[in-house]
């Protein structure tokens, strides 16, 4: 399915990262190690959830996306956002308001991504009706579908075959703006992402498919334009693109956005260490009986996104006031385009697992590995340091029976070796050098790490 | 491989602990998922039998390149009826198991239902001693 290295949206600036073990020990499949005093990621482990950008005490990590000045290479100039993005912004400032700040920076259309969610509703209520194991879990999160296929295998069949609201959105979007007239190459769909997955995803869609979306946007990047060209004064009626709008859909991206169509036989979970948490226990089938798991990577859902500006708390009760103020989806089904169609862009094929975790395909060399791993264990410190470049003892013992790390990058090792005259300190040097890089040892007023949050 | 773990009567908490162990083992050796699910909720129902019912037990895991062997021995008190108890609904579990949500009486059939090859042997008032075998 996937060819060549896989795409992933989180990248490391050399020049900013300074080496610690911040995004290395909260990273959650272990993807990420230091080598030459920078983190290095594993492309085929990481799930692009971005809490290594959270954790990063210097703002290493970032994100390739598109200026606002590829907005002149079209002449329809779509905007396509989740509503989180609305409910970043202070009371101060209305949704008219936001909106017409948008069209100050050269956008022509708008379109909300949860415009059209009832027929994503209808879709995800027909698997789940039809499903033989249940629960089905929500496959909106792209961190989760990532997780899901590379660490709880036997679970993927569980997954809901359905696209993200993006997907839907702007195939909804290209066909209403076809049907103005509007030729495709005159058409710029603009994503505006509220993390690292979606933007993964957005750039490579499950089933590798060409992206539908034009151009990448950081959600952040444009709180900060809006920010500069917003007026408290509503002069536009902007009202009419937002005609399709409702509750439902803008508490979908919230906790339990999704889970509250299926009342009490639902759960939701956010945060993707928690996600962990209830994924292990489902593969122990000890869960109560449900028929949907919705499952978000960010605390708070959408809400607490990574490329967020404002405060996931005040943008969840700012968004709840907001959805009060809209029809629910049932009185408002949409009219104005051609449903069948967008159906049948909600289709996804069947989700392949990717067995990334796997010592060795060959299982008597896995098994090998295995073993290995137990006797290694056995010598390394267990104090999970990080000092070898590796997020704990047990995942440097895995590196070393890949070829990946050797005895002697522990550094309690390096200092048994040197007391037992089996290496020379010019060696051991050279070992810590490896991993944190040439001039690691000279005084460096930039390096003074992190603290804990409240120090 | 050899995988041992000491299963505590009582501390439900850390029931559980062995079958994610076992769980991640698997996966590293790429044994197909389907498998796996019935393995580790075999795993798990033994798992919690001990905690619920014994006097505290231990797991013994043997892994090769075919096949998981997985042996719980406890320390008593015993199945009085095993051919009884591995009845489905049937249940010697106290209030205070059932209401923290075990005891249904679903345990050993359940295990036999998950397992390629499962054998119990018991003696009341010395102990029990749950056997079984899957291949890959």
């Amino acid at each position: 399915m996937e060819t060549g290295e896989k795409y992933h949206a989180i990248k490391v600036d050399t020049e900013k990262c300074m080496g610690c073990t911040h995004c290395m020990k909260t990273c959650p499949t272990e993807a990420i190690r230091i080598r030459e005093g920078v983190a290095n990621i594993n492309p085929d482990r990481c799930v692009d959830c971005g809490n290594c950008l959270r954790v990063c005490p210097v703002d290493a990590f970032y994100m390739d996306h598109d200026a606002l000045d590829q907005l002149q290479n079209y002449k329809y100039r779509v905007a396509l956002f989740s509503s989180v993005m609305i409910g970043q912004f202070p009371e101060a400032y209305s949704e008219g308001s936001i909106y017409e700040a948008l069209l100050k920076l050269g956008f022509t259309h708008i379109f909300e991504v949860e415009q059209p969610i009832q027929l994503l509703i209808d879709s995800i209520r027909e698997q789940v009706d039809a499903a033989e194991s249940k629960p089905l879990i929500s496959s909106f999160c792209p961190a989760i579908v990532r997780l899901i296929r590379y660490r709880y295998p036997s679970l993927i069949d569980n997954l809901v075959l359905v696209n993200a609201p993006h997907d839907l959105a702007a195939a909804y979007a290209l066909q209403l703006l076809t049907k103005e007239g509007a030729r495709r190459e005159e058409i710029g769909i603009f994503y505006i992402s509220p993390c690292s997955a979606k933007m993964a995803a957005v750039k490579r869609p499950l089933g590798e498919k060409e992206s539908i979306v034009d151009g990448l946007i950081n959600m952040n990047d444009l709180y900060s334009q809006i920010m500069k060209v917003i007026s408290k004064k509503e002069e536009q009626d902007t009202s009419c693109c937002r005609d399709q709008l409702t509750h439902d859909g803008i508490v979908w991206s919230l906790p339990r956005g999704e889970a509250r169509h299926f009342k009490r036989k639902s759960m939701a979970v956010d945060g993707i260490h928690n996600v962990v948490k209830i994924l292990e226990r489902m593969e122990n089938d000890d869960i109560p009986e449900l028929d949907f798991l919705e499952l978000k990577s960010c605390h708070q859902g959408c809400a607490g996104g990574i490329l967020l500006t404002g405060n996931r708390f005040l943008t969840v009760e700012r968004l709840q006031k907001r959805a009060k103020r809209y029809p629910v989806t049932k009185d408002c089904p949409i009219t104005n385009c051609n449903v069948q169609d967008l159906k049948d862009k909600l289709k996804i094929n069947p989700i392949q697992p990717d067995y990334v975790f796997a010592l060795d395909s060959d299982r008597m060399k896995a098994l090998e590995k295995l073993q290995k791993v137990e006797r290694i264990l056995c010598q390394l410190p267990g104090i999970d340091c990080a000092a070898c470049g590796a997020p704990n003892c047990h995942a440097l013992a895995e590196d070393m029976v890949q070829g990946k790390a050797k005895m002697s990058d522990c550094i309690f090792l390096q200092n048994r070796y040197l007391n037992e005259n089996k290496i020379t300190l010019a060696r051991a040097t050279k070992n810590l050098e490896k991993a944190w890089g040439k001039n690691r040892f000279d005084a460096d007023c930039n390096k003074r790490g992190g603290r804990n949050e409240g120090f | 491989m050899k995988m041992e773990f000491d299963i505590a009567s009582g501390d439900f908490k850390k029931a559980g602990r062995a079958s994610s162990q076992i769980k991640k083992v698997l996966k590293q050796l790429q044994v197909d998922p389907k498998i796996i699910k019935r393995i580790v909720v075999a795993i798990y129902e033994a798992e919690v039998n001990i905690v619920a019912h014994s006097f505290g037990g231990k797991l013994t895991a043997l892994i090769n390149g075919n096949s998981i062997e997985v042996t719980l021995t406890d320390c008593g008190p015993g199945i009085k009826d095993v051919e009884q108890a591995m009845q489905e609904g049937f249940s010697t579990a106290s209030k205070e198991v059932r209401d923290m949500g075990f005891g249904a009486g679903m345990g050993l059939p359940n295990i036999r239902k998950n397992t390629d090859e499962m054998n119990v042997t018991s003696e009341w008032g010395v102990g029990t001693t749950v056997w079984f075998r899957n291949q890959f």
